[in-house]
């Protein structure tokens, strides 16, 4: 296991006209759970691609432990890897199958068919896969499968990192929380440096320590699950993170209220004056609906029932906002919604203001 | 009217659908749930005109439509893995249904081009038009596969998984705007999905299949709320619902040493064995009244999303989850106390049916 560090790492695929990812510069802490978060082509892919060795960064440098990999291919970089659509031998046992990397060592890094075996039982009994252990790895359902790509990571000593490519993607929900419990837990007892690519913002926040926010190949923000959901420091974090996201108001600040829709607002921190785009977020968990008369006019436009809450999609004026109604809690006719002061933070041109709190 | 009289299907020696019993009214947003293998691309292709049934069959509005072939049905259907024709443009891929349509029935140019770029409007590809698909990133060109289903104006339209492959949040807008369009265009509307969640935002109506078999039809948040058996209610969990076998005594039900007293109408039920089953967020952590049962587990392992946190713990050997409020940090093997209401609870008798739901008996 290893510190993994990107210095300066920028990658072009079309030589130089644009970057798929912009120049970075991060440490990812030996042991640490990270996971890579955001839409289609925002660059999560082309960086552990460029982790992995699959691909060479146009520009900066890769360390592992603080020695330079850069130019090593994959198969030097004693990097696990975990793809959307698990690559198996099929006709080969699971048992087989998890062997595999082990048995075509040479030279020194050659072991015993003994240790071979002990590590193959250890990751078998880990997984829960000893029912399956003599079976053809053909037919085998989906998340069986993964589980042994993830397997081949785990009989290894070596290994430096394991990686993971939208893992969960193609398995069925129930067998989802299983395979994501068993890889956290896995995770807390052999202390694996972990990366895990998702455009999925609950298997990202549930996986891991720490999510990286990659917006048009740049990261907008790091940060633990609860930083993501209480501080986004971008409007784009408040809205991808959450659902459904933060609802993004226009709004005019002035000390500690702002103005929504032409209606007063009070803030728990007062502001500098701001210039350009102004806008408040607030997320539908800390806005209420009340009784006419408690905050701000909204006309509700639609009810979505989701058994543990429901959403209540409403207007201000133009804006849509979306609000959480918690189970067995009433919405008045023509209510008002009352937003939490000390939930409500500001944006300008995107990016988040920090005020002054007054005791 | 789309209406499924008995419905099977069997495959040499196995059974893909049994007795299937749908009515799907015009205008109406219907979702197949179950996972994988349950049966729901088998009832697409039927209900396509794909396949033909073993027994049993298929009306539109009344009349036969087995044996009928797909090309005379007035049927969309939109995979999971989407099917665009490679050397037309995007713009010429949606506007195909149109331009191949009978010569009475085709549209001119004119509504062609309008409809091909509302559709093209609706789901973000009025910047594509002019690429080819393999320029298009996998959610565009699913999304131009929807497309087309949507310029069809088909009287049934079968999606089975569309927004598997699309981003999270795409999916979150889609499912919010996909059934309102087909709901205006009068569309019977089918919608295969493995996900609860998704089905609870889609809303509409829920079939469960578990197995081939439909286990319920109903409006999809009474299926939710009052699922008629356990394995629809499995089915219809996620996450996954907790589940102990329980012995009610009079007023009293008992999970392994645990006393769980329950409300009047609870303690009316026949004294039997039941398997309870609890959703995630009726878990807590502080008892809030003297009424409320106490269950000691032991955490296996804490997800926290940033607002809350999914606690794994085991209660004996069973595998529960409780959904709480917050950032709850435990580390493995703690022991503690979650507490729930006798009123959230769910019963089941011996045969699998529900005995008791949350909001009154059955």
């Amino acid at each position: 296991m290893a510190k993994i560090s990107l210095k300066n790492i920028a990658h072009s695929y079309d030589g130089g006209k644009s970057f798929a990812l912009q120049a970075l510069s991060h440490d990812w802490e030996d042991g640490g759970a990270y996971a890579l978060l955001g839409p289609s082509g925002c660059g999560k892919t082309t960086l552990l691609n460029i982790i992995s060795g699959l691909l060479h960064p146009s520009q900066g440098q890769l360390l592992f432990d603080g020695v330079d990999v850069s130019t090593l291919p994959t198969e030097q970089r004693n990097i696990a890897q975990v793809f959307q659509f698990p690559v198996l031998y099929d006709t080969m046992t699971v048992a087989e199958n998890l062997a595999f990397p082990l048995r075509n060592r040479r030279g020194a890094n050659k072991l015993s068919a003994d240790e071979i075996e002990r590590r193959v039982k250890q990751a078998i009994t880990m997984l829960g896969l000893e029912q399956l252990a003599k079976r053809k790895a053909r037919g085998l359902s989906a998340d069986n499968k993964q589980k042994i790509s993830l397997g081949r990571g785990l009989v290894r000593t070596d290994v430096n990192a394991i990686l993971f490519d939208e893992p969960l993607t193609v398995i069925d929900p129930h067998l989802k929380w299983q395979l994501r419990t068993s890889l956290k837990q896995i995770h807390r007892q052999f202390g694996h440096t972990m990366i895990y690519v998702t455009h999925d913002q609950t298997e990202a926040l549930t996986f891991a320590d720490k999510v990286v926010v990659m917006l048009a190949g740049e990261v907008v923000q790091m940060g633990t699950p609860e930083e993501l959901f209480q501080q986004p420091e971008h409007t784009f974090v408040g809205k991808f993170i959450g659902s459904p996201g933060m609802n993004i108001l226009p709004c005019t600040v002035q000390g500690n209220q702002a103005e929504i829709a032409g209606q007063a607002v009070p803030l728990a921190q007062t502001y500098p004056p701001l210039a350009g785009r102004v806008e408040l977020g607030i997320r539908p968990e800390f806005i209420r609906l009340a009784q006419a008369g408690q905050g701000v006019a909204v006309q509700v436009q639609q009810i979505e029932e989701l058994g543990r809450h429901r959403i209540a999609r409403v207007k201000l004026g133009a804006d849509p906002v979306d609000i959480l109604v918690p189970e067995g809690v009433g919405i008045p006719d023509q209510p008002d919604m009352v937003l939490d002061p000390g939930k409500v933070r500001i944006y300008q041109d995107s990016l988040l203001v920090r005020g002054e709190t007054h005791a | 009217m789309l209406e499924l009289l008995g419905v099977s299907k069997r495959v040499g020696a196995e059974v893909h659908l049994c007795d299937v019993n749908l009515k799907l009214d015009r205008g109406s947003m219907n979702i197949l749930l179950g996972p994988t293998l349950a049966g729901k691309t088998s009832l697409l292709r039927l209900m396509a005109g794909l396949d033909r049934p073993s027994a049993g069959d298929i009306l539109l509005d009344g009349v036969s439509v087995v044996g009928v072939p797909v090309q005379r049905r007035g049927v969309a259907m939109v995979y999971q893995q989407f099917i665009n024709y490679p050397t037309l443009s995007v713009y010429e891929n949606i506007a195909s249904p149109l331009r191949v349509a009978k010569s009475g029935k085709r549209p001119d140019q004119k509504t062609i081009d309008r409809k091909v770029r509302a559709a093209a409007e609706l789901l973000r590809l009025s910047g594509q038009l002019d690429k080819l698909p393999s320029e298009l990133s996998g959610g565009q060109q699913q999304r131009t596969a929807l497309a087309r289903a949507l310029v069809k104006e088909s009287q049934l339209v079968l999606l089975d998984e569309p927004l598997a492959n699309l981003d999270y949040k795409l999916r979150e807008e889609l499912r919010q705007e996909l059934p309102k369009v087909f709901a205006e265009q009068g569309t019977i509307l089918v919608y295969a999905s493995t996900e609860p969640a998704e089905a609870l935002l889609l809303g509409g109506n829920t079939a469960t299949l578990h197995q081939g078999r439909v286990t319920q039809f109903g409006r999809t948040i009474e299926v939710f709320q009052r699922p008629r058996d356990l394995q629809t209610a499995r089915i219809f969990s996620d996450p996954p619902l907790n589940t102990a076998s329980v012995r009610k005594t009079g007023s009293q039900l008992y999970l392994d040493q645990s006393v769980i007293h329950l409300n009047e109408s609870q303690a009316g039920l026949p004294d039997a064995e039941y398997v309870l089953a609890l959703r995630p967020w009726h878990l807590a952590r502080e008892q809030t009244s003297t009424q409320q049962a106490v269950l000691d587990v032991r955490v296996r392992v804490a997800e926290i999303s940033g607002s809350e946190t999914f606690l794994h713990v085991s209660l004996g050997d069973r595998d529960w989850v409780a959904l709480l409020p917050g950032v709850v940090e435990l580390s493995a093997e703690t022991q503690l106390p979650l507490t729930f209401s006798a009123d959230s609870i769910y019963l089941f008798d011996q045969t699998g049916a529900l005995a008791w739901a949350p909001g009154g008996d059955v």
